[in-house]
């Protein structure tokens, strides 16, 4: 690989790595056939891990960091002073093609800053993925970044080729995304995810291709003075109304030549993982936002515990629940019971009846659980009621999973 | 009674285990009577000289498990997997529903181990490229934990199908030629290459995605545990960014920010919002670069017709006469149209024709290529297209011939029986009526007749309303 090419590589790939979603998967089983490469899993695949615990799973870059939008928590903002790199169409085919063949990386993720205009920077990005499927028949996963401002049509043509196809709000509210990013407008921005949606919807009703793995957004989080309730009912709205893949939440974290509007600080991680934890109990495990905001205070979520141990704490009189004989939903409720252990648990107890150790079995969260669980030889009494039970099983912070 | 000795091969012997199963079953022979031995000098006294024993039935998902776990390392696999069969066929068939099972329990875990290492190879094996300029070999060196060789390869096919390839492991060896997998004797690290051109842009693209601000190496080691490290390239920078991290941060952070050092690009951003089509001639070259949806289609077939005419009619789709002219409106239906037009007194050459999808679809039946419906779908994607194209014209009334040409117009389905008369197609008037093709389609000579005379008064009505000075919404009265 040629210096050029390798000095352009750097300066775009760190362009683009602000950007959380580098997921493979949702995409439909597929594999090479003759005259082929590529092949898509259905779950995705993490090729690498980054110090920073991240996975790389995609080739993730822009296609230029050159901008036209000066949206101030940006890296690439018009304003900023980094330096700026555009790759050829060829080069990213080039790229993509070479790093797949050695197992670097499940496909590509493509996003660019704006250049000349929306329409033409969405051109040149379908022309590299048309590249890659039409003249180099590239079965691996492609993630197109769609440019809400481009026109209608452009966005009809990124889910024929993509397997996922992405918008990123940013900012949950419309008032932040007028003061940060003056060139972005959020309606917009829902008009292309509505269009997505119904496209996605049709696609899949008549069995044809259309972004098949759905499509996802980002929102930053700690830029502005927005509330983790602001930003989870922006969230289940997206849910809902799109019926988005994922919402992915990104630290702000500080950036070289950073904007003076903006914070200079450690990215608020610990916050983010909790909004990820609060997001899955929105997703798999029934809850409202209300009742996930209620567990902390003011709008925002309890840093200490995890959101549904928050929640159970302010709901002790719905414990102890019988492991036993509940509802599968009242189960998920429980603290330290995942979806796939409350599974487990409602499959063994057709067969018998569980213990304390049974349970242990199924789960890797029992420390959590047992105050709140009821079994065969097995009952907490008063301890869910003892006013330390919060302080005893707050977490080490070491000890905290990042989902990112 | 004395103890019975099974001894299977080295690695994952899954036939080894399946023949003991079946000559245990039916000898009737309990776990506690069994032990098995594992040999590395395959086959030195062949098989059981007692010939096969019939084939013992059991769950799926115990066969799935057994498929999984035999590939462990672990030397008591055999004999905890010949418990759980023995259990199952005893009086427990449900037990694999009973996670909580210690059994059950420690052979899961086992076979996530095995799941694990699988998805583990498959995520960090690294080819290098061997070979000259055109013969293309993909070479790789890989330790797995356990015995899973043969469970990694249908990934690797499927993945690699079009080019050479062969993957080194201190436990056999495989080998794609494009065509055949042929498996191979162990190999050393030695015998892969060491180096290959694209490993240094890895790397740097490795160092260049990770974000000092966030450093968490415990969260990398929890996913990419350090065993794997010495045979992943990019680990080789792991230690320097871990190191160099917080130095960056307190960069970035004390750093003053600096002024733009070029100023506002008050012209590009000026023209940056002038991005759409400004003549038919330009959206028509969109559309021909987009290509079609189904493919099949010569050409895009585009609208006819002068730039600024009073009436625009929108039929369905180009069909296989138009896919060859790259004209609308020039096959059978089309002439109808034509002659329709003519007795209504109106004039083709002053209208606008053009269709709702612009690509022919069809099925091919021996020689001949029959017209097929575009789904709605189909018909939404080239929506946006039409409604420039539309926009660019500005007509006083639009035509919307057939229910296809109404969803294009409308996004909603309305049988024409319906909806056929006047309509109004966002803020512009419009007129629902059938498509030529419907006329052709018809049985009989007589509905024929009577639905062409129906057909030609819509176009007369069609005629008065567009000679009406139409304002939105003051539609005249015309004769029904």
């Amino acid at each position: 690989m040629d210096e050029k090419l390798a000095k352009k590589l750097r300066i775009l790939a760190d362009a683009a790595k602000y950007d959380a979603s580098c997921a493979s998967s949702g995409a439909p089983k597929r594999k090479a056939g003759p005259g082929e490469l590529g092949s898509t899993t259905g779950a995705g695949i993490c090729h690498a891990y980054t110090p920073d615990g991240r996975c790389v799973s995609l080739l993730k870059i822009l296609l230029t960091n050159y901008c036209l939008f000066d949206c101030a928590y940006c890296v690439n903002r018009r304003s900023s002073n980094v330096r700026r790199a555009k790759f050829s169409v060829d080069e990213v085919v080039t790229l993509t093609l070479e790093f797949y063949k050695r197992n670097y990386i499940e496909g590509l993720f493509l996003s660019s800053g704006i250049i000349r205009s929306p329409d033409y920077t969405m051109e040149l990005m379908l022309r590299v993925v048309k590249a890659l499927r039409r003249d180099h028949g590239f079965r691996g996963y492609i993630h197109l970044k769609t440019i809400p401002e481009a026109s209608p049509w452009l966005i009809e043509q990124a889910g024929l080729w993509a397997d996922r196809l992405s918008i990123n709000l940013e900012l949950p509210t419309e008032k932040s995304l007028e003061q940060l990013a003056p060139e972005k407008d959020a309606a917009s921005i829902r008009d292309a995810m509505g269009q997505m949606h119904d496209r996605i919807a049709e696609a899949r009703e008549e069995k044809r291709r259309f972004s098949p793995a759905g499509q996802s957004t980002q929102m930053i989080v700690g830029a502005d003075a927005t509330t983790d309730a602001q930003v989870l009912n922006a969230s289940a709205t997206l849910y809902r109304d799109y019926d988005l893949k994922r919402v992915y939440y990104s630290a702000f974290s500080p950036i070289p030549d950073a904007s003076t509007v903006l914070p200079l600080k450690a990215p608020p991680l610990l916050r983010e993982s909790r909004l990820y934890q609060a997001d899955w109990l929105l997703r798999y495990y029934g809850f409202q936002v209300e009742e996930i905001a209620s567990g902390g205070e003011n709008g925002m979520l309890d840093l200490e515990v995890d959101p549904k141990l928050a929640w159970a704490l302010k709901n002790r009189h719905l414990f102890p629940v019988d492991v036993n004989r509940a509802e599968r939903e009242m189960l998920l409720r429980v603290p330290g019971l995942g979806a796939r252990a409350v599974d487990r648990i409602v499959q063994a107890r057709r067969h018998t009846t569980l213990r304390l150790d049974d349970v242990a079995r199924l789960t890797s969260g029992l420390k959590r659980a047992r105050p709140f669980l009821v079994a065969a030889d097995h009952h907490p009494q008063k301890r869910l009621d003892r006013e330390d039970l919060r302080r005893r099983l707050i977490e080490k912070p070491e000890q905290l999973r990042l989902f990112a | 009674m004395t103890l019975h000795r099974i001894t299977l091969n080295d690695g994952a012997d899954l036939d080894g285990f399946r023949r003991a199963v079946r000559r245990l079953i039916a000898d009737e022979l309990a776990p506690q009577h069994v032990i098995f031995t594992i040999t590395d000098e395959p086959d030195l006294f062949g098989h059981e000289s007692e010939g096969e024993a019939p084939p013992v039935s059991l769950p799926r998902a115990l066969g799935d498990m057994i498929g999984l776990v035999v590939c462990h390392r672990n030397p008591e696999r055999y004999a905890l997997l010949y418990q759980l069969v023995w259990r199952v066929l005893n009086g427990e068939r449900e037990l694999l529903d009973i996670p909580s099972d210690p059994l059950v329990h420690r052979l899961d875990l086992m076979a996530r181990a095995v799941r694990r290492d699988l998805h583990k190879m498959h995520a960090f094996l690294r080819f290098r490229r061997v070979g000259g300029e055109h013969l293309e070999r993909f070479v790789a060196w890989f330790e797995p934990e356990h015995f899973i060789l043969e469970a990694a390869a249908p990934f690797f096919v499927d993945r690699f199908r079009s080019i050479e390839w062969s993957i080194l492991t201190p436990l056999g060896s495989l080998h794609w030629d494009r065509e055949t997998l042929v498996l191979g004797p162990s190999a050393c690290r030695e015998d892969a290459p060491t180096e290959d051109g694209f490993e240094a842009g890895w790397l740097g693209y490795y160092e260049s995605v990770f974000n000092p601000a966030r450093v968490n190496p415990k969260a990398m080691r929890a996913e990419m545990p350090k065993k794997y490290w010495r045979n992943l390239p990019e680990s080789a920078a792991i230690a320097g960014l871990i190191q160099t991290a917080p130095q960056r941060v307190e960069q970035m952070i004390e750093q003053e920010s600096t002024m733009p050092t070029k100023r506002k690009p008050e012209r590009a951003l000026d023209a940056m919002w002038d991005q759409e089509p400004k003549s038919l001639s330009a959206l028509n070259a969109v559309i021909a670069e987009a290509g079609p949806l189904v493919p099949g289609a010569t050409q895009a077939v585009f609208g006819e017709g002068p730039a600024h005419a009073d009436i625009v009619f929108v039929g369905e789709q180009p069909g296989d006469q138009e896919d060859l002219q790259g004209r609308p409106f020039v096959g059978p239906a089309g002439k109808l149209l034509t002659k329709a037009l003519k007795e209504a007194g109106i004039d083709r050459d002053k209208v606008y024709l053009t269709n709702a999808v612009k690509h022919f679809k069809f099925e091919q039946r021996g020689h001949r290529r029959i017209h097929s419906k575009p789904t709605a779908g189909e018909v939404k994607h080239y929506r946006p297209w039409l409604m420039k194209e539309l926009a660019l014209i500005r007509p006083k009334l639009i035509v919307a011939l057939g229910a296809t040409a109404v969803l294009a117009l409308t996004g909603k389905q309305t049988p024409i029986s319906r909806s056929r008369g006047r309509a109004m197609f966002g803020d512009v008037n419009g007129y629902i009526t059938v498509h030529p093709s419907y006329l052709l389609r018809l049985p009989d000579e007589d509905t024929k007749r009577q639905a062409y005379e129906a057909f030609v008064a819509d176009l007369s009505h069609i005629r008065d309303l567009a000679k009406a000075d139409l304002k939105t919404g003051e539609l005249p009265l015309a004769a029904e």
